[in-house]
């Protein structure tokens, strides 16, 4: 089990020295986290890799989950929909069901903590307890807000403006709230598989087993098979630049194979990437942490060149192995590069292959360009900040004022 | 001479999202003017704290959105350029950039950037924890300041004037405290706008090694 301390080769002994600073004037309070599911989906991942953090600091940390059925999460996943811009019908029944089931949980749910951090809107009506117990409610909104249907939004816009504070991703996602909004952005961890060290032997017996040539360039792109993230756009960017350089292509990612859309993208950059033995096309099935880990540490460049991203971690990901990365500058990719500091953002498929073709010819400024990443990482998207910054929202709200001094 | 120990403290931030947007210099500019005062220091700042790897820092939140988003690098340039440690409060600053804008050719103060490129307006709650140990002489300090945090630096070097009104930083009022003067007078005349965290670390324990006297 990974303990705090293991962070300390990591981010230095006084960035940890200050998350038990700030922990000790937790002291006495207990966090309440309620979400809907225990396992799956990224919610739940983080909370099973912090949870555990913070009790080690002594910060007395609780998860709870709610209980629903097929039809609440059928209906939650519509809202999901609907929130990232999907047009979707909802009947009153709808909403009625979605309470329904919040009220539910009243009753299975031990409300005894001083703060309670209810995440994503599936839990969100369990704020109509707070009339009853009192406490400090906090609700964070782990998904993209940019674009939400208008009725659904209307609805958990009533709730959410009941709880004390909200937490969002990032900066566009904010609303015109009467409660205060907070940002905290996602992290990673870079002691799990996905990201942390790995050694030469198991990147190389990798590579062989995709049959990848290390002696020569490799460009990666590493998401889900998916039209947003533009697997198409990435073989055209490749082919411009082959001509010059001789590099190979590496498309890796998963997918639902009951997603019939998802498929359909892979059969497609199949068929584009057709009689080119270098463009490796390589579907990757579930807990293939390591794979992906090595794939970015054998890559000279890492592309992700999505459409439309919600925050895009994979660039964080990316970046943390201190890889230079050309991204599509859409959704929270511009929190995570700063235009040639950071990375390298673009807009266009000849715009891409421009950059890429010099940060295949220029392998200092790459390599400045992935230093400079893996630090701006390092200070602001690890797991240790997203700690740090939870505890301080936490303290927040149970000191008043914008000014806190912990004499 | 006073024997008052040194307390170190760290400063960490608590991002707080405004709900308030600009597309175009004039929203900026109707933005600077109404924002909270903790807003201007976040967005002169936060610069500093999440990039202070790089050399040279990066300019500031409106400058970099002026210049890199709305492609206006002269004007982009003339924020970035505001000299910072020459104010005293963050009211002076906003005034600054304030009379800047205002007084720039106004031509394409209207032109709105790309959509999803909006200038977020943002704050942040502030708070101070004491450090675990006091330095009682130069050479605790010394060793102290070696690893501490950076975020000391925002308590004890940016902090005292534009947040307290104090026209000198902390480890200046104290090594004067101790009757290290040249010191102080060194470590005052330091801007701290020029340099990377780590630099002006590595910058005050070179100045200590050089006109401390406790060797």
């Amino acid at each position: 089990m990974v303990h705090i301390n293991d962070y300390i080769d990591i981010v230095g002994e006084e960035t940890i020295n200050g998350l038990y600073i700030i922990a000790d004037k937790l002291k006495g309070f207990k966090i309440q986290n309620i979400n809907s599911t225990a396992v799956g989906g990224g919610v739940a991942e983080i909370l099973s890799r912090i949870i555990p953090l913070l009790k080690q600091l002594e910060v007395d940390s609780r998860w709870d989950v709610i209980k629903g059925d097929e039809k609440f999460f059928a209906i939650t996943k519509s809202f999901h929909n609907a929130l990232h811009g999907v047009r979707v019908e909802f009947r009153q029944e709808d909403f009625d069901y979605f309470i329904e089931i919040n009220r539910r949980n009243f009753e299975d749910i031990s409300f005894d903590c001083d703060i309670v951090f209810v995440h994503d809107p599936q839990p969100i009506c369990l704020i109509e307890k707070k009339k009853e117990i009192g406490k400090k409610w906090v609700w964070r909104c782990h998904i993209d807000f940019t674009n939400p249907q208008k009725d659904v939004m209307a609805f958990l816009e009533k709730y959410i403006e009941q709880y004390d504070c909200s937490v969002f991703s990032a900066p566009a996602f904010a609303r015109k709230l009467k409660i205060p909004q907070v940002l905290i952005s996602p992290s990673i961890d870079p002691l799990s598989d996905k990201n942390r060290e790995l050694p030469e032997d198991t990147i190389n017996e990798i590579t062989d087993r995709f049959n990848l040539d290390r002696k020569r360039p490799i460009v990666s792109q590493i998401s889900r098979f998916d039209y947003l993230k533009d697997p198409l756009g990435v073989i055209e960017v490749y082919k411009k630049v082959k001509k010059y350089i001789n590099c190979q292509l590496v498309l890796a990612g998963g997918g639902a194979t009951d997603d019939p859309e998802g498929m359909r993208v892979l059969e497609e950059v199949k068929n584009a990437s057709y009689m080119d033995d270098d463009i490796h096309v390589i579907f990757l099935p579930p807990s293939s942490d390591i794979e992906i880990n090595a794939l970015q540490r054998a890559s000279t460049v890492i592309l992700q060149k999505s459409l439309k991203e919600g925050f895009g971690l994979t660039v964080a990901e990316a970046l943390w192995k201190g890889k230079p990365v050309i991204a599509g500058a859409v959704g929270g990719i511009p929190l995570q590069i700063k235009h040639q500091y950071s990375g390298i953002l673009t807009y266009t498929i000849d715009g891409t292959a421009f950059y890429l073709k010099q940060l295949l010819s220029e392998p200092n400024f790459a390599k400045e360009l992935g230093l400079n990443g893996k630090n701006h990482i390092k200070e602001n998207f690890l797991i240790t900040r997203h700690i740090r910054v939870y505890m301080l929202l936490f303290l927040s709200l149970l000191k008043e004022g914008d000014f806190i001094n912990f004499e | 001479m006073n024997n008052i120990p040194f307390v170190f403290y760290l400063e960490y931030n608590l991002p707080i999202l405004l709900g308030k947007k600009a597309t175009n210099i004039y929203e900026l500019l109707d933005g600077i003017k109404t924002v909270p005062d903790a807003s201007i220091y976040y967005h002169t700042h936060k610069f500093l704290k999440q990039h202070h790897y790089l050399i040279p820092e990066p300019p500031n939140d409106f400058a970099y959105w002026i210049r890199n988003i709305l492609h206006q690098p002269q004007l982009g340039e003339m924020i970035a350029s505001i000299n910072i440690i020459e104010f005293n409060n963050l009211e002076n600053i906003r005034s600054k950039i304030v009379d800047i804008l205002e007084n720039h050719e106004r031509s394409s103060y209207g032109i709105n950037c790309a959509e999803g490129f909006e200038f977020q307006f943002m704050s942040c709650k502030t708070f101070w924890f004491k450090y675990k140990t006091e330095a009682k002489n130069l050479l605790e300090f010394s060793d102290i300041l070696k690893k501490i945090d950076i975020s000391t630096f925002f308590v004890n070097i940016f902090g005292p004037k534009l947040r307290q009104g104090k026209l000198i930083n902390n480890f200046s009022i104290w090594f004067e405290s101790i009757g290290e003067s040249i010191l102080a007078e060194k470590v005052s005349n330091i801007d701290p706008y020029t340099l990377t965290l780590e630099g002006l670390r590595n910058k005050i324990l070179n100045l200590i090694k050089h006109y401390g006297t406790y060797k």
